[in-house]
């Protein structure tokens, strides 16, 4: 059924040959189509539970390689929960328990060998509200870098996450100033530099341009097609035309009486969009409630 | 509800309260408060005037170069300006770093269990605490079983104890006050707790430290039962040159002056009183310029 061998870290590659590897899950969720691209990030009967409240249910999901994957639904629904277990940052807050798992490249991140200081390191996040540190430009883009081991020429690496923020030309004739003397759309460029500097494989955005206005939207969204080149991007987002504009495969998620932030449908974004097979799907993209 | 909402459209007949009446009552608290604030200014005022008239007099270098005499024209403050800021170094050596230290335990790494409340109400049961209890803690536990004697080091170790809840608790509000986006963005770079906590945390949360700091040096400095329970001297005539020297600090030397017959010396304990209030000011003040800056800065 799946064609791709799973493709694990690089130094493992050369195993994969001899070991007839056992995908964790044989079966292909019904509505997504057999030529689907490997996937970077798997999530498997996942569910989550803030104390006694349960905000995820038993979702499983294969985000693909190298694309952009829009998660949809309501308010409320568990999309930025969902997005927070791909990189642990759940658990920052107490009382947080989870169940099933999530491959990052085939390694459950939830192992108990596994750092989550590690995971964030190669699964990056850029929040709603740009939030770059109270420092310098420079020292934004330095600070993961710095504190991941980071030993090659800082310089270069300041120039290249800038560049690939496509912030490069609006900033590079003062690296000394404040990330937050920039405007909106410039701070949500600069945690997206921020971000990159350190090598994630992938890229989690919630809702990040829910505090932009229309163009400077339009250039994350340009930068976002730009970094799919490169990156595996997941973004939570409300706008149903950024979601069909942006994206390569959709999920929507729901919340209803019997279970909260279970996964409804998933599939590439042109078929979810014009042609839904469940009809909550169709009931919210055409904005019937939500 | 749908009644009500309808009243809103119509043009306003059940709006009746009288606005002259209304401001009425606006100004009628303006002037209570006014009043509520004037005995405090007034006392002070007073205060003021009274320490000034007596002591400016006396405030020459002669004061500040000599030490404290039986003929109250060659009397002079040295040994007490000079005991409470060696007192205070010590003192604030002690206490700033195992306060910061407590608050960052507290906030970033102790869980929410039984043990970090215990600790917690006592923390807050320590800032309610007398200070002559203090004094009696000094004394018992640094002059006589620690053997430091009634030296400077017993009262910077009785006044770090007396001032540390009030920096653990400053210290912990300047904490809490880092705004959550800041470690999350810190944490979502794969930076670990001590990263975040050294790189972000204590950065933003220094000012606000520091002004806990400050506040709580003031306090300490103004302090008097608890040395007098140690044994800080009244009358010293030398500098205090070792931690475990005797020593005194102003608000005794005042103490001591006060009680004196001659009235000079009574305008010598204005002249000291005049001399702590303006270490206090300058205190306080930077600490204000501090807080300010903390807000522009972010
Ligand atoms: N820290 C938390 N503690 C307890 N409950 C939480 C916490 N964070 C979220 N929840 C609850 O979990 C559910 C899902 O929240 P989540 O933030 O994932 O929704 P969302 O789909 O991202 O919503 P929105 O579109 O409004 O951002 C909500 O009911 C919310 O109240
Ligand atoms: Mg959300």
């Amino acid at each position: 059924m799946i064609k791709v061998p799973f493709t694990k870290a690089k130094e493992e590659e050369s195993t994969v040959e001899a070991v007839v590897r056992e995908p964790v899950s044989t079966e292909l969720p019904k509505d997504v189509p057999a030529e689907m691209p490997d996937p970077a990030v798997e999530v498997n009967n996942f569910s989550l539970w803030y104390g006694d409240f349960q905000a995820v249910t038993d979702v499983s999901i294969k985000f693909p390689r190298k694309k952009i994957t829009a998660v949809i639904g309501p308010s409320g629904c568990g999309k930025s929960t969902l997005l927070r277990g791909i990189n642990r940052m759940n658990e920052l807050i107490g009382g947080v328990r989870t169940q099933g798992n999530v491959l990052l490249e085939g390694t459950d991140i939830y192992a108990d060998t596994v750092d989550p200081v590690e995971v964030r390191r190669r699964v990056g996040m850029v929040f709603q509200k740009p939030n770059p540190f109270p420092r310098s430009i420079r020292d934004n883009i330095l600070f993961g870098a710095r504190v991941n081991g980071y030993q090659a020429d800082e310089d270069e690496l300041v120039e290249a996450a800038l560049r690939g923020a496509a912030l490069w030309d609006e900033v590079n004739h003062d690296l000394k100033q404040s990330g937050l003397a920039l405007s909106g759309g410039q701070q949500q460029r600069l945690c997206i530099a921020r971000a990159i500097a350190v090598s994630p494989e992938v890229l989690l955005m919630d809702e990040p341009c829910s505090a932009l206005d229309p163009i400077a939207t339009l250039k994350i969204e340009d930068l976002m097609r730009e970094l799919a080149k490169d990156y595996t991007i997941i973004i939570v987002t409300h706008n149903m035309q950024q979601a069909a504009r942006v994206s390569d495969f959709t999920a929507f998620m729901l919340s209803d009486d019997t279970a909260r932030g279970k996964l409804i449908e998933f599939g590439p974004t042109t078929d979810l969009f014009t042609n839904p097979t469940d009809e909550r799907t169709e009931a919210y993209i055409t904005g019937r409630f939500g | 509800m749908a009644e009500d909402t309808g009243t809103l459209g119509r043009s306003a007949p059940v709006f009746k309260a009288s606005m002259q009446w209304r401001r009425l009552k606006s100004h009628f608290f303006v002037v209570l408060g006014l009043l509520s604030v004037l005995p405090g200014i007034v006392a002070l005022l007073v205060l003021l005037v009274d320490v000034i008239v007596q002591g400016s007099g006396w405030l020459d270098w002669q004061f500040f170069t000599s030490f404290d005499s039986r003929f109250p024209e060659r009397a002079g403050i040295k040994a007490a300006l000079f005991g409470t800021l060696y007192m205070m170094v010590f003192t604030m050596l002690l206490a700033v770093p195992i306060g910061v230290m407590t608050a960052i335990y507290l906030e970033e790494y102790a869980g929410d269990n039984w043990f970090t409340q215990f600790i917690q109400v006592n923390i807050a049961n320590l800032a309610g605490v007398p200070s002559i209890v203090y004094g009696l803690l000094g004394l018992q536990v640094f002059v006589r079983m620690m053997e430091m004697g009634r030296s400077v080091l017993a009262g910077s170790c009785t006044m770090a104890l007396l001032i540390l809840p009030i920096i653990i608790v400053a210290s912990r509000e300047a904490i809490r006050a880092v705004p959550p986006s800041m470690r999350e963005a810190s944490f979502a770079l794969g930076a670990s707790k001590w990263e975040t906590v050294r790189h972000h945390v204590l950065p933003y949360a220094l000012p606000g430290m520091l002004t806990g700091a400050i506040l709580a040096a003031a306090r300490a400095i103004g302090e008097t039962a608890p040395l007098i329970t140690i044994g800080a001297l009244t009358f010293v005539p030398f500098l205090p040159e070792h931690p475990l020297d005797r020593f005194t600090v102003l608000p005794i030397q005042i103490f001591n002056w006060v009680s004196r017959a001659q009235s000079e010396f009574h305008h010598l304990a204005a002249a000291g009183i005049i001399v702590l209030l303006v270490v206090l000011i300058i205190l306080n003040s930077v600490a204000i310029y501090l807080r300010q800056r903390l807000r522009t800065r972010y």
